[in-house]
């Protein structure tokens, strides 16, 4: 008659913490009638139950069909103990502990029934703006250590009233253990300050009435700050972007809800998927033809980086100025990271906002919204930050057992850093410009951060050897083995890592400069290699920059020094003077003949800003990929039939007869969009030719693309579609940005399999 | 002194870079010359040397010139070899004295540019109230000197009680220069690489020794070093004085006087205007009660209408030197490397 008794110890790894883990448990668990105890402990959750082994099978199989939308399980470990005789199933407070492998969660977004709570005037959260509970609400951004409990996050500082008590140790209550629940009775408050001092009253009505007058507002939101203003107002927009001397790159802008994207944007299952995802990222979208949107948003594209709201302040702030679209953008001065308290908001921003809506919960962790696309019918990150940011990367390891824990330091521009330890890649959030000082103080106060949640301190360092990156510079001061890794292998290496390849691969690497073994710039490579080691199998052509940065910045110096390639001397300057005009063409035609200041470079960014730049799509740079994001919104939705010539001779795919050739059909009148879509054409086919030889040469399947380059879609499905034609196997970064942000992931693996032993 | 990794030399041949006055030359110099010659006048790394003497203290120094166009607007090659030794004397306290001048002549130099170049020397010597009192030629054959190169070598005496130097660079103190930045340096460049910038720019090459004397009698002992930032520019200088000093420096792009016109050149050329050279521009650290005194000397000099306060010296980062950009943000001033290559990607 006696039913056998079990003890069962299980053990959870993954993304279980603040998410509604424990109460999930307790729910299973007391339904099945055990018995037992579920605790937090750094290596997790940590279970013990005791009942009839049938029903502690059906709590580890519901463990996994059942667990709440924001967990992510790694691993469920069972051991089976003695009966104990354990009480009646309960929530336990959390331990410490040595390992860590539990972790901090992503940022999610406003979940549907806290949506309804604030918009019920009803609920005791009517209009409430920091409401949140078990399945949403900041994470990373309050959390200061481990384990995530209350006390440890920046909503310590807010002691829970009565009301809020109940729902937080009642084990049936959505906000069970939900570490920043709060009300407006004893949580953080929000305040507006306008151009007559803080507002007293209510900040919606105010916030409206500098919104509806054209002001632009600071908001500080979850993981900083926030410029906005009237999306529908063309001189507030302007306003914005002569303030934050931001005179072309598209702004984000936050829709009321998916009604509203449709209504200006093409949304296909995929976009809106992402859209509405617990991370609530910036989704790039085509714009529809006839969207009633104010051109400054988005000076000559046609595409708009959309998001929802994502916490109930924005929910509000929409509500508030009566509108279904804010512009939304980063709430920094250009080149900085995001401002993080009130007080230096007020002071770095006072000269861009005529307003301010602050609050009193601070942020521990700063963290700027991400940026995707979909492309080739699945998300590409852009930028990989909020609501993504800690989430692991698993990546292969170069041995069995213990390894030392690897970073890789990262880019120059779009830092971000990454850990990697017990397999699992940690890319951390978006640093930004590491050439000023205050990005660099951020970075390392973002490294110790994840350090201590990790409690890992980096052995090995990879970095690159550029010798004028600042943020080599740190890495090479910071203790620990460092290990050069050169930018484009990293590039390839991230791909690589995060498809779990270990065997050598092709990689094609397409971005603006990068430095070379050789000491020049790359960036349109086609390389061999794998996690440890890399060799250059062939290059796009080199073109000198004359003036270094200043062509970057000016891609139509960048055209001068194709064409001074392209064409004997008088025919160059001929060609320049009447491309160019009001420009010292002929000065810079100089500089490319005495060598002046005009270091080569080969990057694919290169290449297609000269020729943006002799299509005259865009002759002066004023964000990263300016010219190369004109020349692809000017190429998109045409199918060329054939690329224009080029040659490989050598290592050298030379890109100068292609040059010729499009610049014959400018003068020719030849559509800009239709030159355009055929040179980038050429450079699709002259990478992806010259890959597929190697591939063959070197015996390998795979080809891996990497590069910020490869953001451009037409361009990744045509070099994708380009190798598949040929029986290759493509490699598309998914994890993490193709560009600069996913580098560090790349130098990480590198540094750590380099200075690993073979197996 | 503050030096955190002993530089090694990379390269195994001399390279251009190796004179560039930045980075490389500072290797070449820590790995190759200082081991070598050891001693502790040497690793002063001061513009001269400053000797005990028979109870005097002699200031000591030297440099070569191999300036290409040897004519330029504002000065010559011998101009420079004067006014250059002159001012290393000055920049230490120093009243220049005597000269020693030689010549490295390439075979079928016309001996007219070579009296115009002497001739030269001559008259700056007459203005800097030196005397130039023993010297050498050698010829060498044809191709193996670009016309010709010139060393001069030169002693003054610093006064009883002077005491300059990096040594004496402490936080708080305000970085003050005597004019515009990158004079010298962009009138050369414009003249060598053989471009038309239809703009006319003179090197500011000068006797930089009365304008010293002025800034020490303003200043009295409240002035701390004086360095002019010839090859490397600017920032060459504040980086040595960081390095030197074990503090950092915190420039004010806003407050440096560059010319337009030498703005405009260096904006199509990609240069920055703090790594070119100066020729006739000094920089002294001040303590910062001596400051108001110093700057309002240097503006009542012929030499230093332009002065301004442009840095201030601070105790964190040591060896660190940040310029506070126009459009916000801070960014390191490194030392010149060569040719910058882009960072952008």
């Amino acid at each position: 008659m006696a039913v056998t008794v079990t003890r069962w110890r299980l053990q959870i790894t993954g993304t279980v913490q603040g998410v509604g883990f424990r109460p999930f448990v307790y729910r299973v668990a007391t339904a099945l009638g055990l018995r037992g105890c579920v605790w937090n402990s750094p290596a997790g959750v940590v279970i013990e139950a005791e009942g009839p082994a049938g029903a502690l099978a059906e709590l580890r199989q519901r463990l996994e069909s059942d667990a709440p939308p924001l967990a992510r399980l790694a691993a469920i470990d069972v051991v089976e103990l003695p009966p104990a005789g354990l009480g009646p199933f309960c929530i336990a407070g959390s331990q410490g502990g040595a390992e860590r492998a539990a972790l901090v969660p992503p940022d999610a977004a406003l979940c549907p029934e806290c949506r309804a709570e604030v918009l019920a005037p009803e609920d005791r959260r009517y209009g409430y703006p920091f409401t949140n509970c078990t399945h949403c609400g900041p994470r990373f951004t309050i959390v200061r250590a481990l384990p995530y409990d209350r006390p440890q996050t920046t909503m310590a500082a807010f002691p829970l009233c009565p009301d809020c008590t109940r729902e937080y140790h009642d084990p049936r209550d959505r906000r069970f253990h939900a570490q920043p629940v709060a009300c407006p009775r004893c949580g953080p408050r929000a305040w507006f300050i306008g151009a007559g001092g803080t507002c007293t009253g209510e900040w919606a009505p105010a916030f409206a009435g500098a919104i509806q007058a054209g002001q632009v507002v600071a908001v500080r939101g979850l993981g900083g700050f926030h410029l906005t203003c009237a999306a529908h107002d063309p001189e507030a927009v302007a306003r914005l972007r002569q303030r934050k001397r931001r005179p072309d790159k598209p702004l984000a802008v936050m829709a009321r809800d998916l009604a509203a994207v449709r209504r200006y944007c093409h949304l296909s299952a995929a976009e809106e998927a992402l859209l509405a995802s617990p991370a609530a990222p910036v989704v790039v979208l085509q714009r529809r033809a006839d969207a009633p949107l104010p051109a400054e948003l988005a000076p000559g594209a046609r595409t708009l980086g959309v998001m929802l709201p994502y916490t109930p302040l924005h929910l509000l702030l929409l509500a508030a100025a009566g509108t279904d679209l804010l512009v939304m953008t980063s709430g920094n001065r250009s080149g900085l990271p995001l401002a993080r308290d009130n007080e230096d908001a007020m002071a770095e921003l006072a000269d861009v906002a005529d307003a301010f809506l602050l609050h009193d919960r601070e942020i521990a962790n700063r963290c700027d919204d991400s940026v995707l696309r979909v492309v080739d019918g699945a998300p590409l990150f852009y930028r990989r930050s909020r609501g993504y940011v800690p989430v692991p990367i698993p990546v292969p390891a170069p041995a069995p057992g213990h390894h030392p824990t690897a970073l890789g330091a990262g880019g120059e521009m779009k830092n971000a850093f990454c850990l990697v330890t017990g397999g699992q890649a940690f890319l951390s959030q978006h640093i930004g410009e590491m050439d000023v000082r205050e990005g660099q103080a951020f970075f390392r106060e973002a490294l110790a951060r994840l350090s201590r949640f990790l409690e890992v301190t980096p052995e090995v360092i990879g970095y690159d050897p550029h010798p004028g990156y600042q943020v080599s510079r740190l890495a090479l001061g910071l203790p620990g083995t460092h290990c050069p890794v050169q930018h484009h292998h990293a590039h390839l290496a991230a791909v690589l890592a995060e498809h779990g390849v270990v065997e050598p691969a092709v990689g094609i690497i397409l971005d603006g400069t990068g430095y070379g073994d050789d000491g020049t710039l790359w960036g349109g490579e086609i390389l061999a290699g794998d996690l440890r080691t890399c060799r250059r199998v062939a290059h796009l052509g080199y073109l000198p920059l004359p003036g270094g940065e200043r062509a970057i910045r000016q891609p139509w110096r960048t055209a001068v020094s194709a064409l001074a390639l392209a064409y004997a001397p008088d025919e160059a300057e001929r060609l320049a003077e009447a491309l160019f005009p009001g420009r010292p063409a002929r000065a810079v035609l100089g500089m490319v003949r005495e060598r002046l200041n005009s270091p080569p470079a080969c990057g694919a960014g290169r290449w297609l800003d000269a020729a943006a730049a002799l299509l005259g799509l865009c002759l002066d740079s004023t964000y990263e990929g300016h010219a190369a994001t004109a020349l692809a919104e000017a190429a998109t939705g045409l199918a060329p039939a054939a690329p224009y010539p080029w040659r490989q001779e050598g290592k050298t795919l030379d890109l100068l007869p292609a040059v010729r050739a499009l610049v014959a059909d400018r003068l020719n009148g030849v559509p800009a969009p239709a030159a355009a879509a055929r040179f980038q054409l050429t450079v699709a086919t002259a990478t992806a030719t010259a890959a597929a030889g190697a591939a063959a040469a070197a015996g390998c399947q795979r080809v891996a693309l990497g590069g910020g380059v490869f953001q451009n879609p037409d361009l990744l499905v045509q070099v994708r579609s380009l190798l598949q034609s040929r029986g290759l196997q493509v490699l598309i970064p998914r994890q993490v940005p193709p560009g600069d942000g996913g580098l560090a992931l790349g130098q990480a693996v590198v540094a750590l399999w380099r200075l690993t032993p073979t197996r | 002194m503050h030096q955190v990794n002993p530089p090694r030399l990379r390269d195994t041949h001399v390279l251009l870079g190796h004179g560039s006055g930045g980075k490389m030359s500072a290797e070449l110099i820590q790995s190759v010359f200082l081991p070598a010659f050891h001693n502790p006048l040497l690793s002063n790394l001061n513009d001269q040397a400053v000797l005990p003497l028979a109870g005097a203290r002699l200031a000591f120094t030297t440099d070569s010139f191999v300036v290409s166009p040897r004519f330029f607007p504002g000065g010559d090659i011998g101009h420079l070899a004067v006014n250059g030794t002159v001012n290393d004397l000055a920049m230490g306290g120093a009243q220049p004295l005597y000269l020693s001048a030689s010549f490295i002549l390439e075979e079928g130099l016309p001996v007219g540019e070579l009296q115009r170049v002497v001739d030269s020397m001559a008259a700056a010597a007459r203005t800097a109230g030196v005397q130039i009192v023993t010297g050498d030629t050698k010829v060498v054959e044809r191709g193996s000197a670009d016309g010709l190169f010139i060393t001069t070598a030169g002693v003054g005496l610093v006064p009883a009680g002077l005491d300059l130097g990096t040594h004496r660079i402490a936080p708080g103190d305000v970085v003050i220069v005597s004019g515009t930045m990158g004079d010298h340096g962009v009138a050369i460049l414009t003249l060598r690489s053989g471009m038309d910038f239809s703009v006319h720019l003179q090197s500011d090459t000068a006797c930089l020794s009365g304008l010293a004397a002025a800034v020490l009698a303003a200043g009295g002992d409240g002035v701390k070093a004086m360095r002019d930032p010839t090859r490397g520019g600017l920032a060459a200088t504040l980086n040595e004085f960081a390095q030197a000093a074990g503090t950092s420096i915190l420039l004010d792009e806003a407050a440096v006087p560059v010319r337009p016109e030498v703005r405009g050149v260096c904006e199509l050329l990609g240069l920055d205007p703090f790594n070119v050279a100066n020729e006739g521009k000094l920089v002294a650290v001040v303590a910062p009660e001596a400051a108001p005194a110093v700057l309002a000397a240097m503006r009542e000099h012929p030499l230093g209408h332009n002065a301004a306060a442009v840095a201030r010296v601070l105790a964190e980062e040591p060896g660190m030197v940040y310029v506070r950009t126009q459009v916000g943000g801070t960014r390191p001033l490194e030392y010149p490397s060569g040719e910058q290559l882009p960072r952008i990607c």
